[in-house]
């Protein structure tokens, strides 16, 4: 029987948003899924050797905070230098003390369970990216291509 | 519980770690042979349920005990 087939679109940067690419498509492949994640725009960031995101709580009211802090707390504040690296400090140590993996295990999952990572050439080229800063056993390529893919998928999703 | 020839200890982990992990422990098993996982995620009950449904692999027990939870899963 021919593998169902899950096609992602990633196009966030962040460190919360970069969750549920790795996630879903590494428990798809667990699952006997084929997976192919595209990679656009600010996603690109999920594909770099030295994964540095961030969590912002700027314009972004659902974010949860200590001391009931989004209750409170002003907006302006939360632009504050420093602001973003604290709660990306705290975001990762929560992660860590209730066993979430990390991005970079979730990853190297992905690649291991043989997930094909597709770049955006397109935004690659767009923002300079240096192919040298990616990881190894990413694919470049353009919409159609992912349309080749995607059009065969039994579910396709754009994070 | 019944006999087992493995066991994956995911306890502290949390979705979709259990998961992968069991999967991997699988794949290097032989059919027939059987894997008890212990857990402490609340979700991997039913994803271990919707695990072996979707992989065919047979999920022979699944109960809480002790506040973790053990799973039996038959490789097919």
């Amino acid at each position: 029987m021919e593998p169902k087939k899950l096609a992602i679109i990633a196009t966030k940067g962040s460190l919360d948003w970069a969750y549920p690419p790795f996630i879903l498509a590494s428990t798809a492949s667990a699952l006997g899924y084929e997976v192919q994640i595209f990679f656009t725009f600010y996603g690109l960031q999920l594909l770099k050797k030295d994964l540095a995101l961030e969590v912002t709580p700027l314009g972004n009211p659902g974010m949860p905070m200590p001391l009931g802090m989004d209750k409170w707390f002003p907006v302006l504040g939360l632009a504050l230098p420093g602001m973003q690296a604290m709660m990306t400090a705290m975001m990762k140590k929560k992660m860590k003390d209730k066993g979430v993996a990390s991005l970079e295990v979730l990853r190297e999952l992905c690649q291991e369970a043989e997930v094909k990572l597709v770049a955006c050439q397109m935004t690659v080229d767009l923002f300079d990216m240096e192919k040298d800063n990616f990881i190894d056993g990413v694919e470049y390529a353009g919409a159609a291509a992912f349309f080749e893919f995607a059009g065969e998928s039994d579910i396709c999703l754009y994070i | 519980m019944a006999d087992f020839d493995q066991e994956l200890d995911a306890s502290g982990l949390n979705c979709p770690l259990p998961i992968l992990r069991a999967k991997k422990t699988l794949n290097a098993m032989a059919s027939g042979q059987v894997l008890h996982i212990v857990a402490t995620d609340p979700g991997s009950v039913k994803d271990f349920d919707a695990f072996a449904k979707q992989t065919g692999n047979e999920l022979m027990e699944s109960k809480e005990e002790g506040g973790k939870f053990h799973f039996l899963i038959k490789k097919s």
